[in-house]
């Protein structure tokens, strides 16, 4: 089963990974809306 | 809207959490393979995925080359950013299943060479959209998206036109082939289970991409008040 394990374990790994860098490029955006506003 | 998507992100859960299930638990031990071939259930249902997405891209694409309009235009950026994280999943449990079955991590047969160069081609539409300043940039990048597709048809084609190492279809590959119902009922929910994901982070990507479109239209307006203030 290692190889089981290993293949849906990075799976998940690749899926959050993207999740990770949505949710960063989610908040530059936040940060250049707010510099927007106070400019 | 907060509470569709909640209601959506339940059901994906639920649903991957259940494939997560058959695929361990309830799909029989395949009798050749052993264990390994389980990796099938994350496999093949992210490559399906993929090739949707890739498709979504397409039609986008065509629309962004007919309409011109942003809102195809973030459409074909997120559905291609989803397919290449689908399509890397592919590209990953492939070789970790190849091992044990092949002895090797990857040969160059024609459904793994074409994937591979799936792979790139929308690797490379991700890095001009990303990269290029040039102001035909999306409209390029829409032309590169009609060549991915014709790369997506082959890679699907790649085992009933060639003799390759990799397996032989088990769905809708003709007389000898399919799967015990218990393993295609796995492979049926992992699939529903990754639809429902790509469809929620299309959806979540699409809202930044359109929030990213209206800051950028916002910074041009500001440089324009800008530099007609300075010209007085």
């Amino acid at each position: 089963m290692k190889w089981v394990y290993a293949a849906y374990g990075a799976a998940w790994a690749i899926h959050i990974v993207y999740l990770v860098i949505l949710t960063r490029g989610y908040q530059r955006l936040r940060d250049d809306i707010d510099d927007l506003n106070r400019s | 809207m907060k509470s569709t998507f909640s209601i959506l992100a339940l059901i994906t859960l639920a649903l991957l959490s259940y494939g997560l299930y058959q695929a361990i638990i309830v799909a029989p031990r395949e009798m050749t393979m052993g264990d390994a071939q389980r990796i099938f259930y994350y496999h093949v249902p992210s490559a399906w995925t993929a090739f949707l997405c890739f498709f979504a891209n397409l039609v986008a694409s065509i629309w962004y080359l007919a309409s011109g309009d942003s809102k195809a235009d973030a459409v074909a950026l997120t559905t291609a950013e989803v397919g290449v994280v689908f399509c890397t999943v592919v590209l990953v449990t492939g070789p970790i299943w190849a091992k044990p079955i092949w002895g090797i991590w990857w040969t160059w047969d024609a459904r793994l060479t074409s994937t591979l160069v799936l792979w790139l081609i929308y690797v490379s539409y991700l890095l001009l959209r990303r990269y290029s300043t040039a102001g035909q940039n999306p409209m390029l990048a829409s032309v590169l998206a009609v060549f991915g597709a014709v790369d997506v048809a082959f890679v699907y084609m790649a085992i009933r036109w060639f003799r390759t190492q990799h397996p032989q279809p088990v769905i809708g590959g003709g007389q000898g082939s399919g799967i015990d119902p218990r393993m295609m009922h796995a492979l049926l929910i992992n699939w529903c289970g990754f639809l429902a994901l790509a469809f929620l982070v299309i959806w979540l990507r699409y809202r930044l991409e359109r929030l990213r479109q209206q800051v950028e239209e916002a910074h041009a307006m500001k440089a324009i008040a800008g530099a007609k203030g300075a010209s007085r």
